[in-house]
This record gives C-alpha cells, structure tokens and sequence, in this order.
C-alpha cells in the first residue's frame, strides 16, 4: 500500500455546520483530542444559509410558552411518527443551547425589556424564534466558528470523506481526500460523529447549497449502519420561481410569520379554503384575526398561511395545477400588503427581512415592500437520516454517531421551521458529549490496509477513462428523475420507475471519466459525490413505496389517506450481506403517559 | 422567444506556477450571474475548471473572483449589468496566492483570525444567567456581524494587494471583526494595544475601497475604522493625533452611536 498521510483522533466530527461545530466544541471541553473535517471552508457551511431563526421555549415574548408546547408542537407537525425522546430533549434542552450561544457572543435581536426577541413560524404555537434578522444561520455558524477555535481543534478544511473504517463491526477511522491537491487522507479514530447535512442535490430545485450531497447519508449506510424515515423530504412551500437562475432559492418563511400573505392569481387567499382538521381549533378563520396573531395579538390565532409546510406546499402546487398560478408557474406571496396597516411599512420590512429585500432586489429585479413575490415549492430538508440513540446520538454501528440534519428521528413525517437549528445545538451538544465518553472508554481501532486500497483504487478510476461519460450528466439527469418521479407528489408507477432509472445511473456512474489531474478537480470530486446521491436517491425511493399512505411530507395521489398501520411504524434501510438495500417497518417505541398527557393537552 | 444570446467568458485557467486567460462561449439566459456561466462551463466544457462556491445566494462568501477587473461575488453578479458586447473577465482574488484556476490560497485570513482575542462577556446581568442588552446599542454590532467572510474587502486593500503587508495588518475584515467584539455591549476584553500593534490599524489611510466592494454593504470605514483609529489615538498620544482630529471635523460623516468605552 502507498503511504498515506494518518491524523489521529481521539474524536473525528465530519462536517463544520452547526451541528459539527457544537459537537466538536463539546468533545473537545470533555478533555480528548477532536480533529473537524468538512468539504467547504470553516464558516460557509450550509448552516450559513438559514434565515428564519432557532426554535426554543424561551417565553420571553409570550409567558404561555415552555417545553411542553414546543414538545406537542413538534410531535403535531411530525405526525407523531417523531422519536418522541428526541422531540422531548429537544424541547427541554434547547432554551439553554440558545442562552449558550449568547454566552459565546451572538447577537440576537433584542425584545424592549431587552432579552432575546422571538417571532412567529408556521406550526410554532406561540413566538418561539430567536432570530437575527433573516441571518440567523450566520449569526449561529460565525459564533461557534468563533468560539470553536479557540478550543484546541484540529480544523482540516476542503477535505472530503469518501469511506468510513471499521474494525470488528466498530468505527476505526475515515478515509478521504483534499480537494487542494487530491492526496489521499487516513483519519484513525476512536469515535467518529456525521454532520454532514442534507441531500438537496439530489433533487433539481432546491434551497440547499453544493455541498448537500447526502455523503452522511451514504457514509453510514456502507459502514452498516441504520437509516430512518428516508421518504420524509421537505418541500419548502416558498422558494423563488423567477428568473430562471434562482429558482430554488429560499423565501423565508418569515416573510408570512410577518405579515405576508398568500394568494393565487385572481389575488384570493387560498389558505383558508382547506384548514386540515387536527390544526382547525388553532387557526384564524378570517382575514382579521390573522393579521392580529402576526402582531402579536395573544387572544387571535395563527393564519393559515402560516400552516405546517408540508401542507402549505400541497396546496400552492394544487392552485397551480388547477390553472390559478402566476405567470411563472408560482403563487403569489405579498408582504407590501401591510403599509395599508402599518405606518412605515417599507423600513420595516426592510428592518425585518434584509435579505429578503435584497435578494429579490439584486436577482430578481422586484421590490418586496411594493410588489408581491412569485414561489412555489423548494427542496429543503430531509427529516430522515441517520438512525441514532436518541440520548447519545450513537448509530448502531459502535462508536459512530449522527447529529443535526444528517441524523433522523426528531422531525418524524414533517419538520417545523425553526426546529432544524435549535436540533443541531441541542444534539450536537449530546453527540460531542457521548463521542467524548466513547473515546475515554475504548481504544482505537485497527484500519485495514488492503480496503483503504480498495477505496483509492476506486476512487482513481474515473481518470483511467477520460473519454468515459460526463460526471455532470450523470448528476444532472439523476436530479431531473428524483424531482419528477419521487417528488412532492408521489405514486408507485413512477417511483418504480425511478428505480429503474436509478438502475441505469449506477451504471453510467461506473463508466464517467474525468479530464485534467487530482489538483482542485471539480469533475472528479462530482465524479466521487455521484456514489452518495446515487445511494441515498434509492433509499428515499425505497421507503417512499413501503409507505403506502399520505403522512406529512409523504403526499401519494395512489394512497390519499393516512393508514392507520403506518400511523405507529418507521421506514428502515440498511445495506444487506449480499449488498442489496433492504426495507422493513419497525414499531415505533411506546410513548410514556406523561408525554401522552402532553400531547392531549395540548391539542 | 427569441434565440439565445451568447457571451464571452475569458477565465483564468492556471495554477501556482502561472497561467493564461482562456475564452468559453456560454449563453444567456433571463436573471444569469456569473457563477452560472461558470458552472455551465465547467458542466459541459471544462469539468476540471476549478471554483469555490456553496450557496449561491450571496450568503457563504465562498464565491469572491475578479469581474472585469473588480472583485465580486460571482453569484450576485448579473449578467445583464455588465457590457456582453465585449468577453466578461474572470480571475482569481490577487491579494492570495493562488492555487488553480479561480481559486486562491485563503488561509491566511484564518490564521489573522485566531489571534485575535475572543469575546470575553461581564458577567451575567439577571439571576437567571442571561444579560439585558437595548436593540439600539446593538444595531451597529449586528452591521458588522453580516460579515459573510469573502475577503473581497481584503482583496482590494492596496496595503495587501500592492504592497502585500499580510505580516504587518490584518486588513478591514479583521478591523471590523475588532470592532465588533469591541462595541459589543457585554464584551470586557481590551484589544486597543493590538489594534495598533500587531493588526496595524495605522496602515489604513482611509481610501474606503474596502467599503465600496463590500457586498452587505458594511460601511466598514466610516463605521468600524474610523472609531477604532479613535480610540488608538486617545490611548496612544501621536503627534497626527491633532490633525487627525482636524480632518474628522471637516468630514461631515455620521458620528457613530452605541459606542462602547
Ligand atoms: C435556505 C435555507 C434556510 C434555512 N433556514 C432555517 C431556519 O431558519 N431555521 C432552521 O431551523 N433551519 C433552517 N434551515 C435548515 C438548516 O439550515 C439545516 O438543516 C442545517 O443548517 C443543517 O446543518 P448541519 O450542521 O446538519 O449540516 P450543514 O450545515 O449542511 O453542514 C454540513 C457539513 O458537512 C460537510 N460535509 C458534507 N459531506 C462531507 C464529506 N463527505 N466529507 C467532509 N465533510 C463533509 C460540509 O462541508 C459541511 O461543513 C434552512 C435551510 C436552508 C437551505
Ligand atoms: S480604507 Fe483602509 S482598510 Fe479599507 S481599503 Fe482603504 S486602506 Fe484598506
Ligand atoms: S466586510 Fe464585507 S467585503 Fe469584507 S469580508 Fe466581510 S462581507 Fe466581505
Ligand atoms: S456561493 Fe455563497 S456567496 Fe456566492
């Protein structure tokens, strides 16, 4: 075997997000040697792209709030398929992550008396974010980044995993490359923890940035571990339609937790047309009371264009369909409605949603304080991942654990705005923790030589075929068959055939080439990321069949209804001896009375 | 609709050793920026050409190039603001090194960084562990908190691009990343000594080049800069102190509020 350059951790985090970074904070003030691997350069993770802000009960502006709202909150949006111990400790320990990163110098917006400010978000029963303006994932990533290093971890940037190592059945290490020079990397480790994020790239229109290529996902799946609830995706109800460029892109939802409203191409309010049941004792029936709850009224409740998302998405693509869209094949989302409430409108909203403003401003030539915005529905978020424990974040591959978007559980069917921040500190947190303890416990594992061999040999094909098919084309149809075929709306003829198109992607991905040499190759590293999408396309597809109902984010025109023999199971995958992927249902765990009691509380 | 417009792109294609400008074709669509000409590029002409970008959407700041000789970000620049009757220019920052194509060695800013000293809070105002801080006294703090980290700012500061004194100052990033911790309401530390030792604050003469390319449109000197050199001067006696104070004078800008002392 060549000679590799060898890092030695007590801990490796994989990913620089939020959560890789609370995690890797974490293992490090419990006294053991913490090495952070991420693809992109420290502080432009995804995580910088959040907007909206990071829900917890903090109650500073409503005193009727705490974490049993939060708790209910979240298990309603998810469809209670969540791992009810994860929703719990997220609620409970979540106002303390956040008042930990005032601690480490985040400045958030302020209430009068001079705490941290909250706002509205869809599916939040009371004003739960904490928020920066609409950059609060920068305010999140710029404070650990800062905070973190200075606390003695080895940062090695551009460099991507490819293979995780394991010795007897428990993690031993990781193997990867720089992107730089494309010289091949060993990490040894005792405890390896995945943040690796999202897999918006496996879809064509998204919110997500280059680097949600699902390779937690996939890291996992091949090193023998569990995946949960994979057909659950999030289709943010509002990402920009127009120009062409930006379709995809993020409108926060913040702008209707403001005031902004929805309304089709006749300028109706289609929302309130169909107000599910379970959320109907809690929505504003009127125009009125709406408008109310977004100031602040206590006694008004919530619009329903500030619905859960999975349903707010469902209906924009049914106005659309039904002929009521906009010329772009959006609805229309307004927010310059309310200078005829407010004085001072248009500094408020530029006060309110910054890059908002600008965003539409700069790329879409449209002024939001004086005309509506043109959306529809967004790639977002993937609520299934990583099966963890739900204390420890440890998969069930000892030794390697999960945390934030690339870990699953707490989001069950559906994932509130405002949850996904507040899970990456608050498990983070837990995953550093138990890394930690793991490390303190156990030895470091051997890494066998001759499947490091393998994995480089593999990795060094493409360039033996240099007149071999484009790496981009491959991507590029992958995206087009996951965004047509297992999309927002779903049925068993069209995944089926998604899998055979799948079939003939793995195919060609055996055959790409790549041109020029290992230096800062982007051909080769789209190459390399093919593997990941590819592996976590099926995954998706696969639950997405084995659930033969609608539930949350999982929309099939072939089963409309929620079925009752899914309302209490997960979808699991893992890779089987002979390679294949296998699917089973496995029962959800029973839920305590205490929390049952919650719950009814609360509904 | 009518038939696609095409326009020239002359990237620079190279590496440490040097390089040349090469001419791609690509057309243009409605709402183009930079960036997708380049992701297009490399998509179907030069899978290999090298570039940094995450979230195409002005908010990562991994993007930072040379437009036409001006340093942007290539997402948030569109193609319908600049000339296409003639080849649009593409080139890596000059004031780091660089490593292929678009892409420079930015480690440096990094390295500043962590020698700077962190934020270090009073203690706790209320019983409870959390402090009480006024919107207003912060407002300034969270202008320059918007910092996405593109180092364009760095990039046009001739003290780094002409004269290369990376050694000797840290540049307007790391002054406005100063300022921040400094006027931060809560914070205790005390970097002024730095400030004009070892960051080199002296080494600005206000050109204000940095501001002008900065994309969140921090007034990183009026609002950083300015009060920062202040406060060295009113540590520091320094005999420009007076004239200083002269010139601050006749320039009618806007005194910066919220200042910590
Ligand atoms: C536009 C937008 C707005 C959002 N707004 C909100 C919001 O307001 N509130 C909210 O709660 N949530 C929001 N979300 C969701 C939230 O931002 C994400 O779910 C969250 O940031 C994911 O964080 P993470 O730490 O899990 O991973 P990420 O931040 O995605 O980081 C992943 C890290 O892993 C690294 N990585 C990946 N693969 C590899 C590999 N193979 N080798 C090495 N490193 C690797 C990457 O380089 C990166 O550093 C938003 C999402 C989007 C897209
Ligand atoms: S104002 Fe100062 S920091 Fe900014 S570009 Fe000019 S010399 Fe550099
Ligand atoms: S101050 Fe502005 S130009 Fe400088 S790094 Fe920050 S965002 Fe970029
Ligand atoms: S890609 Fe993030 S700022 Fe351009």
């Amino acid at each position: 075997m060549p000679e590799y350059e060898t890092f030695q951790h007590d801990v490796l985090v994989i990913g620089s997000g939020g959560a890789g970074l609370r995690a890797a904070i974490e293992a490090s003030a419990a006294g053991v040697s913490v090495g952070m691997v991420c693809k992109c350069l420290l502080g432009k993770a995804h995580t910088v792209m959040a907007e909206g802000g990071i829900a917890a009960a903090l109650a500073n502006v409503d005193d009727r709030d705490n974490w049993k709202v939060h708790f209910a909150d979240t298990m309603r949006g998810g469809q209670y398929v969540n791992q009810w111990r994860m929703a719990e400790l997220h609620a409970k320990e979540a106002p303390d992550r956040v008042r930990e990163l005032e601690a480490w110098g985040a400045v958030f917006d302020r209430t009068k008396d001079g705490r941290i400010l909250q706002r509205n978000f869809g599916g939040h029963k009371y004003p739960r974010l904490a928020h920066v303006g609409d950059r609060t994932g920068l305010e999140m990533i710029r404070t650990l980044q800062d905070h973190g290093v200075h606390q003695g971890i080895d940062v090695h940037m551009e460099i991507c995993i490819l293979a995780l190592v394991t010795d007897g059945g428990r993690i031993s290490g990781a193997f990867g490359y720089d992107r730089e020079r494309g010289r091949f990397k060993i990490f040894r480790a005792k405890a390896i923890i995945l943040a690796t994020g999202g897999i918006g790239k496996a879809y064509k229109i998204t919110s997500n940035s280059w680097d949600c290529t699902g390779d937690g996902h996939s890291l996992a799946y091949h090193a023998g571990a569990e995946l949960i609830d994979m057909e659950f995706i999030q289709f943010h109800p509002t990402g920009m339609v127009w120009p062409p460029s930006v379709s995809g892109m993020l409108v926060t939802e913040g702008v209707r937790g403001e005031g902004g409203i929805l309304t089709n191409a006749d300028g109706k309010r289609f929302m309130f047309d169909f107000i599910p049941d379970n959320y109907k004792a809690q929505t504003a029936d009127n125009e009125e009371e709406g408008w109310r709850y977004t100031q602040g009224d206590k006694n008004a409740r919530r619009p329903p264009d500030l619905l859960t998302r999975d349903h707010v998405a469902r209906c924009i693509v049914r106005e659309i369909k039904e002929g009521r869209g906009t010329p772009h094949g959006g609805v229309y989302l307004d927010i310059s409605w309310i200078k005829k409430r407010i004085p001072n409108a248009e500094e408020h909203i530029k006060r309110k949603l910054p890059s908002m403003y600008h965003q539409f401003k700069a790329l879409g030539d449209v002024d939001i304080t004086k005309e509506p915005m043109e959306v529809g529905p967004t790639t977002h978020y993937i609520m299934g991942g990583v099966h963890v424990n739900a204390d420890t974040q440890m998969s069930d591959v000892p030794g390697l654990f999960a945390a934030g978007e690339c870990a699953a559980g707490i989001n069950g069917a559906n994932r509130l705005g405002g949850n996904s921040l507040s899970d990456l500190i608050v498990f983070g947190k837990r995953a550093g923790e138990f890394a930690a303890k793991f490390a303190k416990e156990n030895q470091h594992g051997k890494i066998d030589n001759d499947k490091i061999d393998v994995y480089a040999r593999e990795a060094l094909e493409p360039f033996e075929n240099s007149a071999g098919e484009n790496p981009y084309s491959v991507q590029r149809d992958l995206q087009e068959v996951m965004q047509h075929n297992v999309g927002i709306v779903r049925d068993e003829g069209e995944m089926r055939s998604a899998l055979d198109h799948l079939k003939t992607f793995w195919e060609r991905v055996g055959r790409v080439g790549v041109i020029g040499n290992r230096d800062f190759n982007p051909g080769w590293h789209t190459a390399l990321d093919l593997k990941n999408l590819l592996t976590v396309s099926e995954a998706i597809t696969r639950a997405a069949l084995e659930r033969k109902e609608s539930r949350g984010a999982q929309f099939r025109e072939d089963y409309l209804e929620k079925g009752e023999r899914f309302s209490k199971v997960n979808t699991m995958i893992r890779k089987a001896a002979d390679g294949t992927m296998e699917v089973r249902l496995a029962p959800l765990p029973e839920m305590p009375d205490y929390l049952k009691q919650i719950i009814e509380e609360n509904k | 609709m009518s038939p696609q417009k095409q326009a020239t792109f002359r990237i620079w294609r190279g590496d440490r050793l040097g390089g040349e400008f090469r001419d791609y074709t690509a057309g243009v669509s409605e709402g183009m920026v930079v960036l997708d000409a380049v992701n297009h590029i490399q998509a179907t002409q030069a899978n290999d050409l090298a570039c940094r970008w995450n979230c195409k959407a002005g908010k990562c700041g991994s993007c930072s190039a040379e437009i036409n000789g001006l340093p942007k970000l290539m997402c948030m620049t569109r193609l319908s603001d600049l000339p296409l009757d003639q080849p649009v220019t593409v080139q890596p920052m000059k004031a780091f090194p660089a490593i292929k194509d678009l892409i420079t060695d930015v480690s440096w800013n990094f390295r500043v960084k962590k020698n700077i000293k962190p934020f270090k809070p009073r203690s706790p105002d209320a019983p409870d562990g959390t402090w009480r801080m006024a919107q207003a006294d912060i407002d300034r703090v969270q202008e320059f908190r918007k910092c996405i980290e593109c180092f364009l700012c760095q990039d046009v500061c001739h003290v780094l691009r002409d004269h290369q004194k990376h050694e000797q100052f840290t540049g307007p990033r790391y002054l406005i990343y100063v300022a921040a911790l400094e006027m931060h309401p809560l914070d205790t530390e005390d970097r002024i000594d730095e400030l004009r030792n070892t960051q080199g604050i002296g080494y600005c003469n206000i050109t204000k080049c940095c501001t002008k390319v900065c994309p969140e449109s921090i007034q990183i000197t009026d609002n950083a800069i300015i009060p920062l050199k202040e406060r060295v001067v009113d540590r520091f006696y320094d005999p420009f102190g007076w004239i200083w104070r002269w010139m601050k004078k006749k320039s009618d800008r806007q005194s910066p509020n919220a200042v910590k002392r």
